[in-house]
C-alpha cells in the first residue's frame, strides 16, 4: 500500500491572521513585475517572428522558373471543408508555353474567399502538385465582402515563389534530351 | 479703477476657484493616466503611448518622450467621452437617471475648498495655509460632503431601472455605511492628540498638519492610519472594495446603463475622490508639507518655500495615488460578505479599542505631566 504522508498544517500565527504580511508581500511582487522589462510589441512597426508552417492566408505559388504549379485538379475545392475555394479550370496558352500546353491544365479563375476560410490548411496538405500554402500573412482586411475574396491574380501575388524540391518540367525536359521521355 | 478696488475682494474668491478647479480637474485627468500607465507596467505592457498632438509632440526629443509617456492621452480620452453618442436606454428615470453623475462629481470638488494643499508664512510671520477655505471644522466638513458622493451611486443604480445597477447601488450604500464608522472612529484618536484642549485650531486640517511638525501622526498612530486607509478604500470604492462596480458579477455596477459622457462624469468623480482621500490622508497621517519626520522643514519664508511646501505635499499625494493603483493590482476582490464582515466585525471592535486605548493613554498622561 501506498504510503500517505500527512503534511501537518500550522495554526496561523497572528501576524498571519491579520493579512498584513501577506498583503506586504504581494505589494512587493507587483512593483516588481513593474520593473521588469515590457513585453509589449509596437505591433505595426515591430512585427511578430512567424514561426515556420505557420498557417496564415492561403496562398498560390509558382516554381522558381515562374511556372504555374496548381493544375487545377480541384482537389482542394473539394477538400476545403467551409467551401470557400471556387475553381474554374482553364486550357494552358499554347503560344505561351508549348510544352504545358494540352498536357496540363491551369485555373482560369482561381478564387478563395477569406470570410468563410477558416485556415485549416486542408488544401495545402491535399494539394498534389504543392501549389498551394498557407503562409505567414495573419493580418487581412477590407472594406467589402468582395474585397476579402482573393482572386488568382492576388493569390499569386501573396504566394510568390518558393522553393522546389521537384522541378517536374526541367526533369521532363531532361528526360527528352536523353531519349527517355516516357 | 475705483470699481475694480471696489469689487476685488468678491472677485478674487471667484479667480481662485475657478483656477484650483482648473488644477484639479487636470489632476483628475493625469490620475486616470496614471492608472492606466501603472495598469500597464504592473502587467508588463507600457500602457498608452501613441497620442500625438501636433506641434507639442513635434518638438525633437522632447515630443517623442512625452508621446512615448502618454501625456496628451488624457486629451483624447476626453474628447472621445465628449463626441461620443449619447445613449438614454427608454426604461430608466430620467430626471435622476441625468442628475445621478453631477451628484457624484459635485460633492469632491466641494470638499476640495476645505483641503489645504500648501503654507505661507505672511507679512507678520505667522504660518498660514494655502487653502479656499480656511474652517475650523474642516475636517468635518470633509466627511460630512465626501459621504454625500454616495447619493449619485445609488441614484445611478435606482434611476437605472435594471437589476445590476440597483444591486451596485445597495451594496454601495451599505458599504459606505459600514466603514463610514470606523473611519470616524479611527479619525478620533487623531483629533484628540491633535486638538488638545486649548490649542487654537479645533478640527482643522491645517492644525493636524501643524502639530504633525514632528512626528508623523501615521507614525506613532499606526493602528488609525491603517483603519482609515481600509475605509478610504471601501469609500473611494477602489478595488479590493469596489462592490458597486464588480465588473465580474454586476457587469459595470452602477454605471452599467451610462454611456459617453455620463459616464465621463463618473469616472472624473472616482478620481476626484481618490485624489481627495489620497490629500486626506497625508494631511491627517503622513505629515502634510512637512519634511521628514524628525527634521525641521526646509522651506523658507518667501514664495519659494511657500511652491517647495505645495510640491512636497503634491508628491506626497502622487504617491498615495500610485498607491491606490498598486493595491488594485496587488489584491483580487473581496466578496461581498467578507467586505461587510471586514468592516462591521474587524475594523470597527479595533477602530472601537484603538479609541479606547488612547483616551487611556491621554489620561495618563495627562495626570502624569500636570
Ligand atoms: S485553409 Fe482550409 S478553409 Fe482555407 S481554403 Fe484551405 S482548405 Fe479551405
Ligand atoms: S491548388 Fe493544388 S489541389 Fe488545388 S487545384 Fe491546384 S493543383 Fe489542385
Amino acid at each position: 500500500m501506498a504510503k500517505t504522508k500527512v503534511l501537518e498544517r500550522k495554526p496561523l500565527t497572528f501576524a498571519e491572521k491579520t493579512f498584513l504580511p501577506q498583503i506586504a508581500g504581494g505589494l512587493k511582487t507587483t512593483f516588481a513585475t513593474m520593473l521588469q522589462k515590457k513585453v509589449t510589441l509596437q505591433y505595426p512597426e515591430e512585427r511578430p517572428n512567424i514561426p515556420d508552417n505557420y498557417r496564415g492566408v492561403p496562398t498560390l505559388v509558382r516554381d522558381p522558373n515562374g511556372r504555374e504549379k496548381c493544375v487545377s485538379c480541384q482537389l482542394c475545392e473539394f477538400v476545403c471543408p467551409p467551401k470557400a475555394i471556387r475553381i474554374t479550370p482553364g486550357e494552358i496558352d499554347p503560344e505561351a508555353e508549348p510544352d504545358r500546353a494540352h498536357v496540363e491544365k491551369a485555373p482560369k479563375e482561381f478564387d478563395i474567399n477569406m470570410l468563410r476560410c477558416i485556415y485549416c490548411g486542408l488544401c495545402q496538405e491535399v494539394c498534389p502538385e504543392e501549389a498551394i500554402y498557407l503562409q505567414d500573412v495573419f493580418s487581412l482586411s477590407g472594406y467589402s465582402r468582395e474585397e476579402m475574396i482573393n482572386n488568382k491574380e492576388k493569390l499569386y501575388e501573396l504566394g510568390g515563389t518558393l522553393p522546389d524540391s521537384h522541378y517536374k518540367w526541367d526533369k521532363k525536359k531532361a528526360a527528352e534530351v536523353a531519349g527517355n521521355s516516357h | 479703477m475705483e470699481l475694480l478696488n471696489t469689487s476685488l475682494p468678491y472677485l478674487l474668491p471667484i479667480v481662485y476657484a475657478v483656477a484650483m478647479i482648473s488644477v484639479f480637474m487636470g489632476l483628475c485627468a493625469y490620475s486616470v493616466l496614471a492608472e492606466r500607465k501603472v495598469s500597464g507596467w504592473i502587467q508588463g505592457r507600457v500602457g498608452p503611448n501613441r497620442t500625438r498632438l501636433p506641434l507639442l509632440g513635434h518638438i525633437p526629443i522632447l515630443g517623442n518622450l512625452m508621446t512615448g509617456l502618454g501625456l496628451f492621452q488624457p486629451a483624447a480620452d476626453g474628447l472621445k467621452f465628449l463626441f461620443k453618442e449619447e445613449i438614454t436606454p427608454g426604461h430608466v428615470r430620467k430626471s435622476y437617471y441625468y442628475l445621478a453623475p453631477i451628484v457624484a462629481l459635485a460633492p469632491a470638488l466641494t470638499t476640495m475648498v476645505v483641503v489645504p494643499f500648501g503654507r505661507y508664512v505672511d507679512a507678520d510671520g505667522v504660518m498660514q495655509p494655502l487653502v479656499l477655505a480656511n474652517v475650523d471644522l474642516g475636517m468635518l466638513i470633509v466627511l460630512a460632503i465626501s459621504s454625500l458622493g454616495v447619493y449619485g451611486i445609488v441614484l445611478a443604480g435606482w434611476a437605472s431601472n435594471s437589476k445590476y445597477p440597483f444591486l451596485g447601488g445597495i451594496r454601495a450604500s451599505a458599504q459606505m455605511i459600514s466603514f463610514e464608522l470606523s473611519m470616524g472612529l479611527a479619525l478620533l484618536p487623531v483629533f484628540m492628540w491633535a486638538a488638545a484642549p486649548g490649542s487654537e485650531y479645533g478640527m482643522s486640517l491645517f492644525g493636524v498638519v501643524q502639530s504633525q511638525q514632528s512626528a508623523w501622526l501615521g507614525l506613532w498612530q499606526p493602528l488609525s492610519a491603517l483603519i482609515f486607509l481600509v475605509a478610504l478604500f471601501a469609500e473611494t470604492n477602489r478595488l479590493p472594495f469596489d462592490m458597486a462596480e464588480s465588473e465580474t458579477d454586476l457587469v459595470g455596477g452602477f454605471h452599467t446603463e451610462y454611456g459617453a459622457f455620463k459616464f465621463g462624469l463618473f469616472f472624473v468623480a472616482e478620481y476626484a475622490h481618490i485624489i481627495i482621500g489620497s490629500a486626506v490622508f497625508v494631511l491627517l497621517f503622513a505629515g502634510g508639507w512637512n519634511f521628514l519626520p524628525w527634521l525641521a522643514d526646509p522651506w523658507g519664508d518667501g514664495l519659494i518655500g511657500a511652491l517647495l511646501s505645495v510640491g512636497w505635499f503634491m508628491a506626497k499625494v502622487f504617491f498615495m495615488i500610485f498607491f491606490f493603483i498598486w493595491m488594485r493590482w496587488t489584491l483580487p476582490r473581496f466578496r461581498y460578505d467578507q467586505v461587510m464582515s471586514l468592516g462591521w466585525k474587524i475594523l470597527l471592535p479595533v477602530a472601537v479599542g484603538n479609541l479606547v486605548l488612547n483616551t487611556f493613554i491621554i489620561a495618563i498622561y495627562d495626570t502624569l505631566t500636570r
